[in-house]
Order: C-alpha cells, then sequence, then structure tokens
C-alpha cells in the first residue's frame, strides 16, 4: 500500500446523500478478475448515458475535475454492499481522500484498507468545503495526515480527527498484510521450530 | 507438568500459534493453501500491486476447476471471462512459482478432491482455500477453512491469517449405521438436526463408531457439508484408516519421515475428559436414506417420507419460509417424496465425486438403464478419479445404462460452466447446496446420495435404492 502523507490536489463536490456501493460501481463491474481498471466504471450510471456516452454535467466528467484527488460528498457515504470493488475504483480513478459528513461502516474500513482516507467532519464544515470544492480548477486542497490537517484554496485550515492506529498505518503504508509483515521474525522463528520438528510439512 | 485435557481443535490450534495479540486474536500458521481460479485473481494482483512475493510458494497449489468445460477440451473454452479466469489463474502460477493443475493435467480436478489426492492435505495441518468447502479436509484431522479473496492475499505474502480461535461442538454418531445408509446420510441427518446456523461460531468435532467406520472418502463427505450447518470447519481425528489412506501419496512424506509423522499423528485425538462448549449426540440407528427436500440444506426428510407441511413448523418465519420453498420446488404439502418425477441426475462434486461414490452409484446402474424422461450426468472429481474408474470399467456401465461420462470439474455443482438446469427442471444431486438458482435459474435441486441418484436416474423419480440393493 502506498504511504499517505501530504496529499495536494483538486476536491470535487458531490453533493449527495447516501452515495451507495452500487452507485460506485454497479454490480456488472464485479466479474472482473482485476481490481485495477476500475476507475473508469466509477460512478457509472451518473456518469455515462445509455449509450455509454460521457455525461458532460457530471461533475468527474468536467473539465476541472478530471483529476481530482479529493472527493466532499453528503452524509453516509459508501452504504450497501462490503464489495471492496468501491474503494477499488475510487483509489484507481486517482481519488485518496474522501471527506463526509459521515460514511457506511464496511466501506469506511475498507479505505483504510486500500491507502485511501476518508474523513468525516460536522455538516456545516462539510457545506464549507463543499462550497469550496464547487471553485473548479482552484478548488486545490491539501491534505495533510501528520498534522490532522486540511488547507483549502484560501488557505483556511481545518483540523479533522482519526484513530491513532490507523493514522500510523497510513503515515507508513502498513495494511493488513504489512501489519502482519512486521512480525516476520517471529514467523521465521516459527518454520524453522516447525521444520526441525515435522520436517513433513 | 500436567496439561488440562484438550481437544483436537485445541492441539491443532495451539501448535500453529505465531503469536497472541493483544485482543485476543491470533496469528496462526498456514501450512496449506490451495487455490482457484474464481478467488484468487484479485489476490496475486495485490500482491503484484505492492510488489511483494509469495512467502512460501511450495505451499500453495493451484486447480482451476469452477469453469472448466466437462466436455471435450481440446479446443479450450468458450465463455471468454471463463476463460481469462483459467489462464490468469495459469499465468499467476508461472509468475509466482506455484504449482497449478491446469485443465489438460490428469491431475486437475475439484481442488478439494486433488488435495487429499497427492498428499497435500496431511493430518494435523491448518488447510484454507478461497472456498467455503475447504472444510472437506478435516477429514484427515487438519483445520481446514475457506476464506475470503483479502485473506487468500494474505496467506500468500505470510503464510499466516489473524484469527480468532472457535468454540468447540463435539457431534457423536453412536453405533452402527443401518443397511442402505450412507455417509451423506449422516451429514444430511446432522444438518438437519442442526439446521443451517447450528453450527455458527464452531468448529464441529464428528467421532463415534458411526464415523469410525467410515472410508477416507465417506469422512470427506461428512466433513464437506459442516460449513452447510453453519461451522467453519469439521474434524474427524486421524487413524489407522487415515494413515493408510495417506501412505505412498505423490506428495505425502515418506519413508522415515511417514514413520515419524505417524507417532505424531497418533497423538491428533480429543483427550479424555476435554470441554466441549456443546454436544450433540445422534443414534445411528436412526439414519436412513436422506433428501432434501426445500431450498436449505436443513430441509431433510427420509427418503421413504413425505413433503413436510408448513402447518407443522416450529415458528411463523419458518412456516414461511417453506411456504416459498415448496412454492420454488413445486411441491405440495403431504406428497410422498418417492413420487416425485425428476428430468436431471447430477453425480459428481467434491461431496461425492470421488471413486467411492462413483462405484457405488455403478453398483445401482449395472444392467440398468436411465428412464426415457432423464438426463443423466456422472462427473468424476478428477482425473484421476476418472482414471481409476475407467480402469475399473465403471464408465462402461455408466454409459450403458444411459448416463453421460463428463471431464472432471465443479460442473453442476454451480452451474458456472456451460453444465446448468433450465427454469422448472428439477435435479437429483449428489452436490451440497439447493439454494434457489444454484444449479441453474429456476432450477429444482434435491440432494442426495450417489446411491439415491443412481436409483432415481433408472426410474425417473426419487427413489429409494435399497429396493435395487439386495
Ligand atoms: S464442487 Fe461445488 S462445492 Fe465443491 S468446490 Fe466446486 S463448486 Fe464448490
Amino acid at each position: 500500500m502506498d504511504k499517505f502523507e501530504t496529499l495536494t490536489g483538486v476536491a470535487a463536490p458531490l453533493p449527495m446523500i447516501n452515495v451507495d456501493t452500487d452507485m460506485i460501481i454497479p454490480k456488472q463491474f464485479l466479474k472482473t478478475i482485476k481490481r485495477t481498471g476500475l476507475g473508469k466504471s466509477l460512478f457509472f450510471e451518473m456518469r455515462y448515458d445509455e449509450a455509454g456516452k460521457e455525461i458532460p454535467d457530471f461533475v468527474l466528467n468536467r473539465p476541472a475535475y478530471r483529476n481530482a484527488k479529493v472527493l466532499v460528498a453528503g452524509e453516509n457515504f459508501g452504504c450497501g454492499s462490503s464489495r471492496e470493488h468501491a474503494p477499488w475504483s475510487i483509489l484507481d480513478f486517482g481519488i485518496r481522500c474522501v471527506i463526509a459528513p459521515g460514511f457506511a461502516d464496511i466501506f469506511y474500513n475498507n479505505c483504510f484498507k486500500n491507502g485511501i482516507l476518508p474523513i468525516k467532519l460536522p455538516q456545516e464544515t462539510c457545506d464549507k468545503l463543499m462550497k469550496a470544492a464547487e471553485n473548479g480548477a482552484n478548488a486545490t486542497f491539501t491534505v495533510d495526515l501528520a498534522a490532522q490537517e486540511i488547507t483549502t484554496p484560501d488557505g483556511e485550515k481545518v483540523a479533522f480527527d482519526v484513530d491513532p492506529f490507523r493514522k500510523h498505518c497510513l503515515l507508513n503504508g502498513l495494511d493488513d498484510i504489512g501489519l502482519t509483515l512486521v512480525k516476520k521474525t517471529k514467523i521465521d522463528t516459527y518454520e524453522t521450530a516447525r521444520k526441525t520438528a515435522q520436517p513433513w510439512v | 507438568m500436567t496439561t488440562a485435557p484438550r481437544t483436537l481443535f485445541d492441539k491443532i490450534w495451539e501448535s500453529h500459534l505465531v503469536d497472541r495479540q493483544e485482543d485476543g486474536t491470533c496469528l496462526i500458521y498456514i501450512d496449506r493453501h490451495m487455490v482457484h481460479e474464481v478467488t484468487s485473481p484479485q489476490a496475486f494482483e495485490g500482491l503484484a500491486m505492492a510488489g511483494r512475493k509469495v512467502h512460501r510458494p511450495e505451499q500453495t497449489l493451484a486447480v482451476a476447476d469452477h469453469n472448466v468445460p466437462t466436455t471435450d477440451r481440446s479446443k479450450g473454452i468458450a465463455d471468454p471471462e471463463s476463460r481469462t479466469q483459467v489462464e490468469t489463474l495459469e499465468a499467476n502460477g508461472k509468475a509466482f512459482g506455484i504449482r497449478v493443475f491446469s485443465m489438460d493435467d490428469m491431475r486437475q480436478g475439484v481442488v478439494h478432491i486433488v488435495g487429499p489426492e497427492q498428499g497435500f492435505t496431511l493430518p494435523g495441518m491448518t488447510i484454507v482455500c478461497g472456498d467455503s468447502h475447504t472444510a472437506t479436509h478435516g477429514a484427515f484431522g487438519s483445520l481446514a477453512f475457506g476464506i475470503g479473496t483479502s485473506e487468500v492475499e494474505h496467506v500468500l505474502a505470510t503464510q499466516t491469517l489473524v484469527q480468532a480461535p472457535a468454540k468447540n461442538m463435539l457431534v457423536r454418531i453412536d453405533g452402527k449405521l443401518p443397511k442402505g445408509a450412507t455417509a451423506k446420510d449422516i451429514v444430511l441427518k446432522i444438518i438437519g438436526t442442526l439446521g443451517t446456523a447450528g453450527g455458527t461460531g464452531y468448529v464441529i468435532e464428528y467421532a463415534g463408531e458411526a464415523i469410525r467406520n467410515l472410508s477416507m472418502e465417506g469422512r470427506m463427505t461428512v466433513c464437506n457439508m459442516t460449513i452447510e450447518a453453519g461451522a467453519r470447519a469439521g474434524l474427524i481425528a486421524p487413524d489407522e484408516t487415515t494413515f493408510a489412506y495417506v501412505k505412498g501419496r505423490p506428495m505425502g512424506p515418506k519413508d522415515a519421515d511417514f514413520d515419524k509423522a505417524v507417532a505424531y499423528w497418533k497423538t491428533l485425538h480429543t483427550d479424555p475428559g476435554a470441554h466441549f462448549d456443546a454436544t450433540v449426540v445422534i443414534d445411528a440407528a436412526t439414519i436412513v436414506p436422506q433428501v432434501t427436500w426445500g431450498t436449505s440444506p436443513e430441509d431433510v426428510v427420509e427418503i421413504t417420507g413425505r413433503v413436510p407441511d408448513p402447518k407443522d413448523a416450529r415458528d411463523e418465519a419458518k412456516a414461511k419460509a417453506m411456504q416459498r420453498s415448496l412454492e420454488y420446488m413445486g411441491l405440495t404439502a403431504g406428497q410422498p417424496m418417492e413420487d416425485v418425477a425428476i428430468d436431471r441426475v447430477f453425480i459428481g462434486s467434491c461431496t461425492n465425486g470421488r471413486i467411492e461414490d462413483l462405484r457405488a452409484a455403478a453398483s445401482i446402474a449395472k444392467g440398468r438403464t436411465v428412464a426415457a424422461t432423464v438426463k443423466a450426468m456422472v462427473v468424476p472429481g478428477s482425473g484421476l478419479v476418472k482414471q481409476q474408474a475407467e480402469a475399473e470399467g465403471l464408465d462402461k456401465i455408466f454409459t450403458a445404462a444411459g448416463f453421460e461420462w463428463r471431464e472432471p470439474g465443479c460442473s453442476m455443482c454451480l452451474a458456472m460452466n456451460a453444465d446448468k438446469l433450465s427454469p422448472g427442471e428439477r435435479c437429483a444431486s449428489t452436490s451440497n447446496r439447493n439454494f434457489e438458482g444454484r444449479q441453474g435459474r429456476g432450477g429444482r435441486t434435491h440432494l442426495v446420495s450417489p446411491e439415491i441418484a443412481a436409483a432415481s436416474a433408472i426410474t425417473g423419480r426419487l427413489t429409494d435404492a435399497r429396493k435395487f440393493q439386495d
């Protein structure tokens, strides 16, 4: 997993509540053998018309937001199924931070597992950030995880909370596997002892 | 020093502890990892993206089974998505140094049949696979359970898993089975008794005279369906039957190592007085051939019985579920099971696709003819099972009777390849799940033993196989 230290990029506004995992990535994309390549299908039904053509009005299709790295959304983002395809598609698009007043549980956990920082902030703060994000190409946010601070385009600083353990994992790029690999010596010791006692394993 | 009496599960668990974490979860070592084409691609991709390697490639074995065709394979796989999955498995095997039994390998077959056959599965081990029927391998006294794709990746990278310990349940089948009852009937009876959630949170140890008397094939049938009772894993303590089966298998221990292994395996049993969190005892004498009538594996009745009435359900919710099942299955309460006409027969799967199962079915099919209204197929569990069956002439018995004789794979157990039921079609199947749509949209599944499946193929109705036995 890539480390998450400081992220600077355009923030895209998605002022909708209850964005569910089917809206994030519909089920026809779950048969894939890959977790990459899902970015182009992110928000598929809002982003393309029935002929598969881009809907120009949709935020991620607008020139200013095509390279967005941050998403500002409404309450209860990521509700629905546990599919990891949802964070995979967000990450593959290039978004590494989602800001919302609230998230669905499993999705929230899945974000951390995949190197995405979900930030939960009070409704009024989110409203302010949503407004700032509406500034198109000028909506550049800086998210500093170590300092737990978002800097808006006009230099205003917004503090946020994050679980210390998860912060540590993101800062150091440690996913579940990374965490286990920290115990590599223990695994090696176990394996050596086992090889002697049970050579057939 | 005396240690408190321990269960078989406790012994295996403790011998695989790498680390106990503050929150009570444990890092446990995984001895054997099996992968198939459906649940592994994103795990391998995750490794590649993170620049990680497979920690112990020699402890992993890959087999394509879910998507492979069971008809002529010389032209490859027609369906592009299935083909991509199988090709991806082969490519990942190459890239990460893992053995792959491809579609044209004699040893290819359903992953849970291949592992034991090769001696890859051994007593006292921890065994995982991205597949819920991994429980099959518990028949050897190994702790075997299914995992998800992120866990597959975790095992590939670290050869360990983070797990919370399970509770212990003992299921004892006392006494001898009556004539005509099989391992499949034992496990269907257990699921009918426990219910599909009865085993949740437990690892089940199967014991008692009727279990001890089973062959390894029969023990695998019992452990295979443990997941249908909600438990993650089922265990049977290894004994002389187990050692005899394991001896001489290509990937198993040889010579002095084998003797050393057996000495250790003999310690793998529950100590007298060890604590179980729950105990269920069933009198083997009460186990007669079983059949499912509904869309949950707990919906079992005796083959000589009748379709149950929702009016007699234990509660409102169950009555509703029963009503829905009856509608889906196209059955009426009170109808004798043996009156139910069938269209298809499927003999195969990781539950009943081993040589002994084929012998049992062939003994019924021999010299008889499949009913004109029935399309019946036999799908051996692996290439080696197929080879053995052909050496014994079983294929000739089946084809002479009008059964189709296919190439090995999962086939109509889950209908991911071309083998599936059409809407409304009714099937007597030796597989393990009768969920709505499992064998094809709108398909109706009755889970039975190979003997009943063969007998039903011949009469065109669900049939008590004892009629055809002397
Ligand atoms: S035979 Fe059926 S249950 Fe067994 S692994 Fe294949 S699909 Fe799963």
